[in-house]
């Protein structure tokens, strides 16, 4: 393990520990919250964020950015609900099928744009994010699809318990793994942080760079497809603006994990603490009796208070002569140092 | 490049900067090369700019819009169409300002719904009804701080430090409000809210055509705009010139936070009211508004009159989509459709395949 590695984990170290100290906290406090049912709880309530968080997390190593998987959450969970209420007689699997495959288009369309063409990112998604959104009006014509509309297997399959624990937990724990292989093991998670860290060298190296960005918003699109089913099974309805705004939550869960937004960092480690961390502090609000409306502001702080912290940690050891404001490079280029 | 040692003489007519730029204090010996600002204007340049095709499209939607609808021409609803876009495009000029910086600020919304609260406060204080557009300026300027210092002093990444202040902005504003609502506005802020001068045209688009006015001269004819072009463009080679760059980022994030809230002020004004959900994703409006506009996101291109022009496009289609009756949330269509293939369009055109 080397140094840079370890500066990595110590990071995570912190951020599992504040987690810690978080529920340790809030539990002095309302020793309900620190019950088995209430943390088993938490952890369910956190899996979405986890999971997006993952894919946002593969997008953003790549230095780019998914503005749109709120939408295409809620345009996949949408046609899942639509799918599910018109056909009661479908079985579930099949649903679940069409919103992973739509979210999957969707995502293509993303990485199509933005790898072969190449287009910024942020664009990219910005209009893909206002077009999803509004195709989730037109699917459903402004109608709400509500809980007596949906077969019961359809709303029960989330929160069922399989060996005790809750089937979206389950899912999250395979999504988990499966981007810790990616990220970890496979020559198309290595080429990511390639891409993310030097995209000219990772040309001339020969990675095919257009195509493994199209499959990594594919990644982010089939997560945020299943997350779409998952969702408006969970909260049982499915109306225009599910999910609106939750790009920001999944983006500050990754950047509260420690992962850089200029690209070619980030673990998944940090991606879930992240999420975690955001999770705790919702849950914990209501139980502390602060009221909800404390829980985006203090959202905000936390944030700002992460990056800090991690600009800290990347601090160049070298001395700058002429202060730049270079764009967060992670390892001190050229560390001008006198002599003596 | 000249090698000897003559230096070029500014002889550029249109550029008012040249006493101030490096070489004005040399001898201005007469240079056999010049190194022109622009390209020459010519029929190709003037069909190919960017400013062209949207004017075209501006056009396009206006024409299309004139036929099928047979009350769109009427000048005083033309004239209340500019109400659905002009505290949007208040925004976008700064907006423009910072993304040729290479800087970006997603937390304006924020920063607007705050200040809406604070005007709400300071009425409820009871403020004098004239320094409520102050207390928005101040709010707004404290907030653009805020981005700034985070952004220049600690040297974080512009969207990072906006989306943590997006939320923190919005709910400080939700914190104080709760779920109720400021009313009762006086009656000033509804006069330019949603007030006429000559009972015509509306107050906010004269302010927003004086804004426009100002910021294009600004960018468009001073040093200043010129180093906001050159920090977009390189910023380590605009420090390294001599340009203050953090200065200059500090003074857009702060000028973007005045502007949300004067922008806040109108809109309160318009609407009467304060409610948690003022201004809700008005942030990716106006980004997109910009980046229509010909705004590089990459930084250091784009021109004043060019996000002009994307806002009165965007002003018409919709105001045409809600003449015909037609859901506000296919407009969101339409601007994402727009944005994509404004962009997508040069590029499949070109044909050129990307070397990947």
């Amino acid at each position: 393990m080397n140094a840079l590695s370890m500066k990595a984990h110590k990071r995570e170290l912190l951020l599992a520990a504040s987690i810690v100290a978080l529920i340790i906290g809030v539990g002095m406090r309302a020793p309900v919250f620190v019950t088995g049912a209430s943390l088993a709880n938490l952890l369910t309530d956190s899996t979405l964020l986890i999971m997006l968080a993952l894919a946002q997390m593969l997008v953003i190593v790549t230095r780019g950015v998914d503005l749109s998987v709120a939408s295409n959450l809620a345009l996949s969970g949408m046609a899942a609900a639509l799918l599910a209420a018109s056909n009661p007689g479908l079985p579930l699997p099949v649903i679940v099928l069409a919103a992973a495959l739509l979210g999957l288009v969707l995502g293509l369309v993303n990485g199509y744009l933005i790898g072969y063409l190449d287009l910024p990112a942020i664009v990219v998604t910005l209009g893909t994010m206002s077009v999803y959104r509004g195709l989730v009006f037109v699917l459903s014509g402004g109608a709400w699809v509500s809980s007596h509309q949906m077969p019961e297997a359809f709303i029960a399959f989330p929160l069922t318990k399989f060996l005790g624990v809750t089937n979206l937990v389950w899912i999250a724990f395979v999504v988990v793994l499966a981007a810790w292989y990616l990220a970890n093991h496979s020559r198309f998670g290595r080429d990511l942080y390639a891409v993310g860290n030097a995209p000219s060298c990772a040309r001339y190296v020969g990675i095919p760079m257009a195509q493994r960005l199209l499959w990594t918003y594919g990644i982010s699109g089939l997560v945020a497809g299943v997350c779409g089913y998952l969702w408006v099974a969970r909260y049982a309805v499915a109306y225009t603006e599910i999910a609106y705004g939750f790009e920001f939550t999944v983006i500050a869960a990754c950047v509260i994990g420690g992962i850089n937004i200029a690209g070619g960092t980030g673990s998944v480690a940090g991606a879930v603490l992240g999420a975690l961390f955001l999770a705790v502090i919702g849950n914990a609000l209501p139980v502390v009796k602060v009221s909800p409306f404390w829980q985006s502001a203090l959202t905000g702080a936390v944030i700002l208070i992460a990056v800090l912290i991690n600009a800290r940690d990347r601090k160049k050891e070298g001395r700058q002569i002429l202060p730049l404001h270079l764009d967060n490079h992670s390892s001190p280029t050229a560390p001008v140092r006198s002599a003596a | 490049m000249t090698a000897t040692n003559t230096t070029a003489k500014p002889d550029s007519p249109d550029s008012p900067d040249s006493p101030d730029s490096p070489n004005a204090g040399g001898p201005a010996a007469k240079s056999r090369y010049t190194i022109l600002d622009q390209p020459k204007l010519g029929i190709k340049g003037v069909l190919g700019k960017w400013e062209t095709l949207l004017a075209l499209l501006f056009l396009l939607a206006f024409v299309t819009n004139g036929m099928l609808l047979e009350h769109f021409l009427d000048p005083y609803n033309l004239a209340d169409g500019t109400f659905n876009f002009s505290e949007k495009a208040l925004i976008a000029l700064p907006m423009a300002l910072l993304i040729i910086c290479r800087e970006i600020d997603i937390s304006v919304a924020g920063i607007l719904a705050l200040s809406s609260v604070a005007m709400g406060l300071a009425m409820n204080a009871g403020f004098p009804p004239a320094s409520l557009l102050f207390v928005a300026l101040a709010t707004g300027v404290a907030c653009g701080t805020l981005n700034g210092v985070l952004v220049t002093r600690f040297g974080l990444p512009a969207i990072v430090v906006t989306i943590g202040t997006v939320s923190l902005f919005r709910g400080l504003a939700s914190v104080v409000l709760g779920d109720k609502a400021f009313t009762g506005y006086p009656q000033v802020m509804t006069d330019w809210g949603q007030g006429y001068f000559f009972d015509f045209i509306p107050r906010e688009f004269v302010i927003l055509l004086v804004f426009a006015a100002i910021f294009a001269f600004v960018l468009h004819a001073t040093r200043w705009g010129r180093r906001i072009y050159a920090i977009g463009n390189n910023p380590i080679a605009a420090r390294f010139s001599g340009i203050e760059v953090d200065r200059y980022r500090m003074v857009l994030f702060m000028l973007t936070g005045a502007m949300a809230g004067l922008a806040a002020f109108l809109l309160t004004g318009r609407i009467g009211s304060t409610r948690p959900n003022i201004a809700m994703g008005w942030e990716l409006e106006v980004i997109t508004m910009v980046i229509l506009g010909g705004v590089s996101i990459a930084g250091g291109a784009g021109t004043i009159g060019g996000v002009m022009l994307a806002v009165l496009t965007l002003g018409t289609v919709t105001y045409g989509l809600s003449m015909a009756n037609i859901p506000g949330i296919y407009m969101t269509i339409v601007i994402g459709l727009l944005l994509l293939v404004t962009i997508a369009l040069p590029r499949l055109l070109r044909g050129k395949k990307v070397a990947k």
